[in-house]
């Protein structure tokens, strides 16, 4: 039976969470540097057509028809959204289902756009975003958002269990497995792949627009509220704890964060708070709906604080994730899901489990860090394969001379900022001119 | 006729400006530029990682001036940017064969 109430929470959810993707592009763009955040913005953006497209094509078979090749995937049996309109999952129509979660599919794969800023050439973009949606993120979302009986019968195995090998099925509230740590790992393999930026480190490749980053900030943090609460799938009791949770989490973040900083740097960075409230999302999105507010303040402290030490590995270890996909979304989605083992409690959710804190003792975390460590191997694996066949087919990469002039003029033929008056703009050759002669008898003329 | 060109820290381009007027230096031309001295730019901590900044943002402040006048206008710029730290800058002074107004056609010293 369709709930209106429901369904109207769940649409505007669906929305929430497609701003997220424009939101995700102006946070990104702000941190390059001026000469590519056309590129970076693109790469991100274009993540709404890619896989928009594909998910009514396969994309949302895939990850929401019954288990298919052994349960690692879902089947064909909703290719082109067959017979979705008219359908019902649990007290919404499953079209509205599949609009919420398509948007999941698509700002999870704009994530990975951040670890490969600077130096990517589009259309391979394209074709890497196509195999990455299919052959990683779709059969990761039916492991975590297949649950039995709501789009199909037979789900996914995270979410479901494996009863065959006593598994019991983690607790991930809004992907902490399926988006978090799926595009923090898989952002690492990419990183791998595709190599340094020319100058890296060493150079100063500060961000160019920090108000850019903060909108957008603001846009994901905004957005996120759909991507948690809407995750209840109805407008009740439940909604309202994921939501609490989530401003929770995030303002510790925050704080956390520039906390951490002022010890460590010297001084409180505007791109520390915008890092340190996506930090907190990031921590809190498995784990809303099963935690109580200060279960909350805990794991959004944890992450902000965490993520920001994290940062550093890419230094030690010399790997160009360049905007830090892999210290925000893989550190806090791993610790995220891992504290649910900790700090859940039945007392919030009847549906969700009891963590070591609360009396549940260790079985909980081991649950999920089965989950959380299978995705981590599986998307870093995989990933890591795609992105060489790519690089090895239609190269990934542009030239070293357009990676020193700047991406944005020769994949896009286009500049984000023309303040120049001579590159286009106002045109003055109109003007009528004065002939000199003139002009110089004019004012010997006024002198005598 | 000479260009007498300073390169200053940004900080002290009102300073200057105003000792140039009070000379009676009538034009003047600034640009934002960047580079080093002697100095060799330094390092700064930004989201945990050390960034080497080259070339440290400078003005530059270029004046065409009388040949009786350069002496003056280079004390002034002196007296005007000098903090006695180091990266303060320099001055320096070149002869111009000519100038021209461009509304009027007027040559040399009637053009400044």
């Amino acid at each position: 039976m369709i709930d209106t109430g429901d369904t109207a929470w769940v649409l505007v959810s669906a929305a929430l969470v497609m701003l997220m993707t424009p939101g995700l592009a102006l946070f990104y763009g702000g941190m390059v540097r001026a000469k590519s955040v056309l590129n970076m913005m693109m790469m991100s953006f274009v993540s709404l057509a890619v896989v928009g497209v594909l998910w009514v094509i396969y994309g949302f078979s895939l990850a929401f028809d019954n288990d298919a090749f052994g349960g690692l995937v879902g089947g064909v049996g909703k290719v082109g959204m067959h017979d979705v309109i008219g359908a019902v999952a649990g007290t919404i129509p499953l079209s509205a289902f599949a609009m919420f979660q398509l948007m999941f599919a698509i700002i999870t794969a704009a994530l990975l756009a951040g670890a490969v800023a600077d130096r990517t050439r589009f259309w391979p973009w394209v074709l890497f975003l196509t195999l990455w949606a299919t052959f990683v993120y779709f059969p990761v979302a039916h492991w975590t958002f297949a649950v039995d009986g709501v789009a199909a019968a037979h789900g996914g195995w995270i979410v479901n269990g494996i009863p065959s090998w006593g598994y019991r099925g983690a607790l991930d509230f809004a992907g902490g497995t399926a988006v978090e740590i799926n595009s923090g790992f898989s952002a690492l393999a990419l990183a791998l792949v595709l190599g340094r930026r020319r100058g890296w480190p060493g150079e100063p490749m500060r961000p160019h627009n920090m108000p850019a980053v903060l909108l957008g900030a603001g846009l994901l943090w905004f957005g996120w509220f759909g991507f948690n609460a809407g995750s209840a799938l109805s407008a009740g009791e439940l909604a309202a704890t994921a939501f609490t949770a989530t401003m929770t989490a995030s303002a510790a973040g925050v704080l956390a964060w520039l906390l951490t900083e002022q010890v460590t740097d010297g001084r409180p960075t505007t791109l520390g708070a915008a890092s340190g409230a996506i930090a907190g999302l990031v921590g809190i999105t498995p784990a809303c709906g099963f935690v109580d507010p200060l279960g909350a303040l805990l794991i959004g402290a944890v992450a902000g604080a965490v993520c920001a030490l994290a940062v550093r590995l890419k230094f030690r270890f010399r790997f160009d994730d360049s905007l830090d996909v892999l210290a925000l979304h893989g550190v806090a989605g791993l610790l995220g899901t891992l504290m649910i083992g900790l700090v859940a409690t039945t007392r919030v959710n009847k549906a969700g489990g009891d963590g070591l804190f609360y009396g549940g003792g260790w079985s909980q975390l081991g649950v999920q860090a089965v989950a959380a460590f299978a995705t981590l191997v599986y998307v870093f694996l995989a990933t890591f394969v795609l992105a060489i066949v790519v690089k090895r087919i239609v190269g990934l990469r542009v030239d070293p001379e357009t990676e020193a002039d700047g991406i944005d003029e020769a994949e896009h033929a286009e500049t984000a900022y023309d303040f120049s008056s001579l590159s286009g703009g106002s045109d003055r050759r109109e003007r009528p001119r004065k002939p000199l002669q003139a002009s110089a008898q004019a004012s010997a003329g006024t002198e005598g | 006729m000479k260009l007498v060109t300073a390169v200053v820290k940004p900080f002290t381009l009102d300073d200057v400006k105003t000792a140039l007027e009070q000379i009676g230096v009538l034009g003047m031309t600034v640009s934002e530029v960047q580079g080093h001295g002697r100095q060799k730019g330094h390092t700064e901590v930004y989201r945990g990682a050390e960034y080497r900044v080259d070339f440290v943002p400078k003005v530059r402040i270029e004046v065409l001036v009388d040949d009786t006048q350069v002496d003056k206008t280079v004390e002034a710029v002196l007296e005007a940017s000098r903090t006695g730290k180091i990266g303060d800058g320099k001055v320096w002074v070149t002869p111009v064969d000519t100038v021209v107004r461009v509304r009027t056609g007027e040559r040399g010293s009637d053009a400044l």
